[in-house]
């Protein structure tokens, strides 16, 4: 199987399991160059782009012959640039197959080509290509794959095609400097022992649907804040530190700073707990760690700015024994022991607390107020349980926050991409503002398909304005918004930003007239706890 | 002096004043002049139709009609109505579609219903027909829909066949029971396995006198290995394919060029089979009219009536109720 017909089946495929056992059978049967490739571009490393999408856009006019204005009114309706111009930008069918090695052998000197040499090759390419290949490389182009295959997938692919575990592969990669020599021998080649950085597989929470009083007495629970960072474990072992998140990857590249602190770790220490932006010292949410995510270079200035800290909630390894079978009261003593001596020195680091609570009631008034003090909810532990594996139900709970929530109408709508394409799924809502429809959030998700299909025939028959691919529609819809924080800002219309918004119901029961108003998004801004700075 | 149109859009449809007759009506009307047997071009309600010989007993199935409210032609031939003569012209859409040509103190006006320029075998092929006006659907009229020959894609659809015999799975295609059915019934080698269709398909088959040798109509009993099972779109989603579990899902449409839609429907496989004209096939069939104005009914009408003003032709939307421009293939 060719690279392109790999990604057309994995593309096509939503089976998690399907698509590793495709990757595997992949990595198996690519020539070693290709594998390399492979490994590279599916775990998101980007051939820096040769051309701007609308230069390709430009170009695929030229192409085809095709004013720019076709070009773009096809890519509405495809939603998908890559595709839109294997479609247009095709020459005589021609069948010549490339290898993916050389593709990206082809696209790396492009950059030192003058704007019209590359034009003229990647137009070569483009006829030489038949449309499912013209796709791939389009994609490869346009910089990024995006089909659902994560590093973890990747790595557990690699892991079966080579026959080893999936934690080596991940350390494999690390340490493999030169992706271009990567081949499945270099995988199975065993780690020195002592550089065995290893984390335990995690133990996850379910989430707490009914009533908490099922559980039986609170003083067997354990109840903490739930941040709102990424998972991850320190491992301390040989004087070598491996941060790695959830999904088993190796994550230690981005947080210099909690590298730097597990250095001080006893030898043979692994701790589990939360990565969390800081915003003056405290945790802050989620969309200001996104900002030092996936960052290639960390800069002085972006460590400075957004520091990180570690909220430390278990260990599993002390003295390089396993502390797993434990219970978790045990285990919550010698975190402490280790947590409150480094801690002393260095404020990034700091044990989860422990939320003291008298009963269910209380507990659950706590989760309810837990926004003020930038968590989520709550977390709830059996206080004599070990330490599992996986999904494991019974020992771990998590009890959010319920989501805010305003009624907003729908005002401007958009086609989607994707699975959407061709249908207006992304709207903009908006609340009263004296007399006036003021615009305070886009959301994507939360509507069935047959929802969808809906409310685009809605919005195609009630259509005010159209302003490129945004229409304007008659406000008649209502729609419950739920969102998970919300914050003052100047850019925005409405004067707040909120986040994460998405779509808890369609209101068929209300008119437009009875939606929210801009004071009820005000009050709701001002009872989440102020984080610190406005958002800009 | 502007005459008055010949053509015109009316609350209940494409409407003939100096005759008083609709064309493909989307309200009951008095009397109704019928392109094609599907749902969006033929409704129930009105008191007479008038449509090629195929589709009377279509309309009869379709629409509940009895014998004395249908009147069949033959393609070509004229029925003059209040001085304006209507001829029937084949549209190659689906079996007995036309294109309803309407003549009037010298003018002539063609309305094309839906249409396909690409003889599929089954119906009869698209004709174009000169004239002053030419109303046209565009419902692939943008550049990313290009059809490969329909033999291409048949043999594609047969080597899916072949794989899925090869792991002891049923092969089901859906496919509309008016039109895409017969035009796959039509083209596939009978003789590579067992072929059941679905009672819908079997019986619009059945209406129109297509040859059912070596297919097999399913029932409650039906159980199959390796067969292909035709099944009408509606089917999809209910327990009725149960029986043919383990199967593979295929669907045959225009709309499965566009990787998104196919992904949208749950849809494994799809083939790239339309019974409408594609980009160019609407942008050729348009300039063999020789018509010096073009209006568009349903589609991508504001963008193709841009492409087409470009070109040079005088071309403008015209509002109605056919089709949606995101809709399923009719």
């Amino acid at each position: 199987m060719s690279f392109a017909e790999l990604y057309h089946a994995l593309s096509d495929t939503s089976s998690t399991s399907e698509k590793v056992q495709l990757l595997s059978e992949h990595f198996r049967t690519a020539a070693p160059a290709d594998l390399a490739a492979a490994v590279c571009v599916l775990r998101g490393e980007r051939v820096e782009r040769a051309l701007s999408s609308k230069q390709l856009r430009e170009l695929c006019a030229e192409v085809s012959g095709l004013p720019m204005w076709l070009i773009d009114e096809s890519y509405q309706i495809v939603g998908d640039l890559a595709e839109t111009i294997a479609k247009l930008a095709g020459g005589g069918e021609s069948t010549e197959s490339n290898s993916l090695a050389r593709w990206t052998q082809m696209l790396q000197p492009l950059r030192q080509l003058t704007l019209d040499e590359r034009k003229r090759e990647i137009a070569q390419a483009w006829r030489r290509m038949p449309e499912h290949e013209r796709l791939v490389f389009n994609k490869l182009l346009t910089g990024g794959l995006r089909i659902g295959v994560s590093r973890g997938l990747v790595n557990k692919a690699l892991a079966a095609a080579a026959g080893v575990e999936e934690s080596l592969v991940a350390q494999r990669l690390l340490s493999n400097r030169d992706p271009a020599t990567l081949s499945l021998d270099r995988l199975r080649e065993p780690l020195q022992s002592e550089s065995d950085l290893s984390p335990y597989p995690f133990y996850l929470a379910h989430p707490l649907e009914g009533d908490p009083a099922a559980l039986g007495g609170p003083e067997d629970w354990l109840a903490e804040w739930k941040w709102d960072g990424i998972r991850a474990q320190i491992v301390r072992r040989t004087g070598a530190v491996a941060i790695w998140s959830r999904g088993e990857e190796l994550v230690s590249e981005s947080f210099p700073e909690l590298v730097e602190l597990a250095r001080y770790f006893p030898e043979g220490a692994v701790l589990d707990g939360e990565v969390v932006a800081l915003r003056g010292g405290e945790p802050a949410d989620f969309a200001l760690l996104q900002q030092r995510l996936n960052r290639k270079r960390l800069s002085a200035a972006l460590l400075a700015s957004i520091p990180v800290g570690f909220i430390a909630y278990d260990i599993l390894e002390c003295a390089s024994a396993d502390q797993r079978e434990a219970p978790l009261g045990e285990r919550r003593q010698r975190l402490q022991e280790i947590v409150c001596k480094l801690s002393a020195a260095n404020r990034a680091l700091r044990l989860s607390e422990a939320v003291p609570f008298s009963s269910w009631q209380h507990l659950d008034e706590l989760r309810q107020a837990a926004r003020e003090r930038g968590a989520e909810g709550v977390m709830i532990k059996a206080l004599g349980s070990p330490y599992g594996v996986g999904r494991k139900r019974g020992a771990w709970w998590k009890w959010k926050a319920n989501p805010l929530t305003v009624d907003g109408v729908l005002v401007y709508a958009q086609r989607g991409h994707g699975r959407r394409a061709g249908l207006y799924s992304d709207y903009t809502f908006a609340v009263w503002r004296d007399g006036d429809l003021v615009p305070f959030a886009k959301a994507y998700s939360g509507l069935t398909d047959a929802e969808i299909r809906e409310v685009d025939a809605f919005v195609k028959r009630h259509t005010r304005e159209k302003f490129g691919p945004v229409r304007t529609v008659e406000p008649r819809l209502v729609f419950e918004i739920a969102f998970e924080g919300i914050q003052p800002s100047r850019r925005h219309k409405a004067g707040v930003a909120v986040r994460f918004p998405r779509i808890l119901r369609w209101r068929r029961d209300k008119p437009a007239e009875e939606a929210d108003s801009v004071v009820s998004l005000l009050a709701l801004a001002s009872s989440v706890r102020a984080s610190g700075r406005e958002q800009t | 002096m502007p005459r008055e149109p010949l053509l015109t859009v009316s609350p209940a449809g494409l409407y003939c004043p100096k005759a008083d007759v609709y064309l493909d009506p989307w309200q009951p009307v008095e009397r109704a002049l019928i392109t094609h047997a599907h749902s969006d071009h033929a409704r129930p309600g009105s008191k007479n139709y008038l449509c090629h010989h195929t589709t009377v007993p279509l309309l009869h199935a379709r629409l509940g009609t009895s014998p004395g409210q249908v009147q069949g032609v033959q393609y070509g031939e004229e029925t003059t109505i209040n001085g304006v003569r209507f001829s029937f012209f084949p549209a190659g859409h689906v079996p007995g579609s036309a294109q309803i040509l309407a003549e009037s103190d010298g003018e002539r006006w063609v309305f094309s219903g839906d249409y396909k320029t690409e003889d599929d075998g089954v119906s009869a092929p698209f004709e174009a027909v000169r004239c002053d006006v030419f109303i046209s659907e565009c419902t692939f009229g943008l550049p990313v829909f290009a059809w490969r020959p329909q033999a291409e894609v048949f043999a594609e659809l047969h080597q899916w066949w072949k794989s899925n015999q090869s792991e002891g799975a049923n092969s089901v295609v859906s496919a509309y029971a008016l039109g895409k059915a017969q035009r796959l019934l039509g083209h596939i080698d009978r003789s590579a396995g067992r072929v059941v269709v679905h009672s819908a398909v079997w019986t619009m088959c059945e209406a129109l006198g297509f040859d059912l040798s070596g297919l097999e109509r399913a029932s409650a009993e039906t159980r199959a290995k390796g067969a292909l099972v035709v099944v009408p779109p509606a089917v999809l989603g209910g327990s009725w394919l149960n029986r043919f579990a383990p199967y593979s899902l295929a669907a045959l449409s225009g709309w499965m060029a566009i990787r998104g839609m196919r992904r949208r429907r749950g849809i494994e496989k799809g083939f790239v089979l339309s019974d409408h004209a594609d980009f160019k096939g609407l942008t050729s069939a348009i300039r063999a009219t020789g018509a010096s104005r073009v209006l568009l009914t349903h589609g991508y009408t504001a963008p193709f009536a841009k492409w087409l003003t470009e070109q040079g032709v005088d071309a403008s939307e015209l509002g109605t109720s056919y089709g949606t421009d995101d809709g399923e293939e009719q």
